[in-house]
């Protein structure tokens, strides 16, 4: 089964264009109080690599692949979870609604 | 509905949440619902990556079920691991938890490539090659510069590493690496011998590290925020040579967001990233230490307690040193006294304060301290000549004043915390070491300065007694 859409050179560009343009704007208007959650949000959400390591290990042929496969899902999926749990832990403690008041 | 349609589908719909969760994360209002939208789209994105089953390639479909059960173990460790590490860290530690998490998204990136890369059967062509290149190029430097970076700032590799000639080795390395990668993909067009595919990987770990080495701790924030970044193109340029519009949208939106943040780091610090990573700090100035005049005069925790009390406004400059010791409850605790007092109390949050630009924000949200006690430097520097007292806890590069005037400073041009110009500053300290840089602090030897040596929480603790036994009574 092959992939229905095909990105060739120049669609690949235009989507790495917008999507620059979109992590441009998403974080340039963020307070500085927020970097860090942000770093580590940002930091959780190319964890989506592990879909690609899924694709690649599951379409290993020969020993070496599946290792190195297997090695990218186990880390893809470090990312991508502990990338969550941390980013959750440090934006659970900003509660701004009811600590305005003081 | 096919599964490869299901797939593309929940492709859209991941990168869609992604982006809409990154804009809520973007407030602080909204922070908190912002990652549990990106969590969702992670969860579908990786629950739909099983469908893959049904569409592998014929030469991998003997290998099929031991694919799908290998994968789901990795699935199972790697979460499981990450979930346990995640939920038990300090926040004091999370800098270099992110990093950790950071250099595997790169290392998987690099795994994708190296599996494409060691494929036999050719659908290549020269533009998908080059950029698998890339992306495992810099997913691997990305792997080995995180844990380098990690190791740094978990203190499990101190100082820093430099020998003669260190630019013309990286530079020599690099090169290597760039020519081999180009020659895999150009002229050996994707079907190069194993052995030199094996030997590509290797350096660009070697770079990643000798790159990393030689940075002081103090720069680490700017590393890890480039590094991640760096896992971001990977994973973008990753998804464009398996075709999955998802991890292109993904991993761009976190490079190019990625990169901004870097820049904002670097210009909080006042240093441009090529001078973070090319330039590093000189051998901590010894020659600067001669030239301090004046002496550390100790002073009491509880005297320091009574000045503040009895002052009309009193600035706190919070440093990592502070939740190290674990003092920001006791600290808030204090604070809290003094503001019944009717002192007023303003935190003075210097951007590169922690070691990361908002890591102590984190720190203080932690321990309950309101956000309208807490100001940016540029916010509140102004005021430190009205405040009475000035309290330095566990806080020292970023109030050193060497970094306005002294030319020599390897921390000469940063941007600082004006404490000296308080009537008095009182610097709770552990004892007469050197801050983060190894520079000496010019401010513990100036005349309207007192040094409270003690660990913080105790100092703290002392403190709140003090004021206690005074106002709890006079009998």
């Amino acid at each position: 089964m092959e992939p229905t859409t095909v990105i060739t050179g120049f669609v690949a560009l235009y989507i790495f264009m917008l999507a620059a343009f979109t992590g441009y704007e998403i974080i340039g208007r963020v307070p500085a109080i927020l970097h860090t959650p942000l770093m580590s949000g940002s930091n959780f959400v190319h964890g989506i690599v592990v879909v690609g390591a899924m694709f690649a290990l599951l379409n290993a042929t020969t020993v070496i692949e599946q290792a190195i496969g297997f090695f990218g899902v186990l880390l893809g999926a470090g990312n991508a979870a502990g990338g969550y749990v941390v980013t959750e832990r440090m934006l659970e403690m900003f509660k701004p609604s009811d600590k305005k008041k003081s | 509905m096919s599964p490869q349609l299901l797939i593309d589908i929940s492709a859209l719909l991941a990168s869609f949440l992604f982006i809409y969760g990154l804009k809520r994360m973007s407030s602080p209002v909204t922070a908190r619902s912002g990652i549990v939208v990106a969590g969702v789209g992670m969860l579908v994105a990786v629950l739909a990556a099983f469908l893959y089953y049904f569409g592998v390639s014929e030469a991998a479909k003997p290998h099929l079920t031991t694919n799908t059960i290998l994968a789901a173990i990795a699935l199972g460790v790697g979460v499981g691991w990450a979930w346990w590490s995640g939920k038990k860290v300090a926040m004091t530690s999370m800098p270099q938890m992110v990093a950790l998490y950071n250099g595997m998204g790169g290392g998987a990136a690099a795994a994708i490539g190296a599996v494409e890369l060691l494929k036999t059967s050719g659908h290549h062509g020269a533009l998908p090659l080059v950029v698998t290149i890339i992306g495992s190029l810099i997913g691997a430097i990305s792997l080995s510069g995180s844990l380098i970076a990690w190791a740094k700032l978990d203190g499990r590799i101190n100082g820093t590493w430099r020998v003669k000639g260190q630019q013309l080795i990286n530079g020599t390395v690099f090169l290597a690496t760039l020519v081999l990668g180009l020659y895999i993909a150009l002229v050996a067009e994707g079907h190069a011998h194993p052995a030199v595919t094996g030997a590509f990987f290797a350096l660009a770990l070697i770079f990643g590290v000798l790159m990393t080495m030689p940075i002081g701790g103090a720069d680490m924030p700017v590393v890890i925020s480039l590094y991640n970044a760096f896992t971001g193109l990977a994973v973008g340029f990753e998804g464009y040579v398996l075709q999955n519009p998802a991890l292109m949208i993904a991993g761009m939106v976190v490079g190019s967001a990625g990169t901004l943040l870097t820049l904002l780091m670097a210009k909080a610090m006042n240093r441009s990233v090529a001078n973070v990573i090319f330039s590093n700090f000189g051998p901590a100035g010894d020659e600067v230490q001669g030239e301090i005049k004046g002496s550390q005069k100790p002073a009491e925790a509880g005297d320091a307690a009574i000045n503040m009390r009895y002052a009309s406004k009193v600035i706190i400059a919070p440093g990592y040193g502070l939740a190290v010791a674990q003092a920001q409850h006791k600290l808030f605790e204090f604070v809290k006294l003094l503001t019944d007092a009717g002192v007023e109390v303003k935190f003075a949050i210097h951007p590169v304060a922690g070691r990361m630009p908002g890591h102590m924000n984190v720190l203080l949200a932690e321990a309950g301290v309101p956000y309208d006690m807490i100001f940016d430097m540029e916010d509140v520097n102004g005021e430190f000549k009205e405040a009475d007292v000035a309290i330095v806890i566990g806080a020292n590069d970023t109030v050193n004043p060497a970094a306005r005037t002294n030319k020599s400073s390897p921390i000469y041009g940063m941007p600082i915390l004006n404490v000296d110009q308080a009537k008095q500053v009182y610097v709770v300290k552990r004892g007469q070491g050197k801050g983060y840089s190894g520079v000496e602090n010019e401010l513990f030897f100036a005349d309207n300065t007192n040094l409270v040596y003690g660990d913080a929480q105790k100092v703290m603790v002392q403190m709140i007694q003090a004021v206690k036994s005074l106002d709890g009574g006079g009998h």
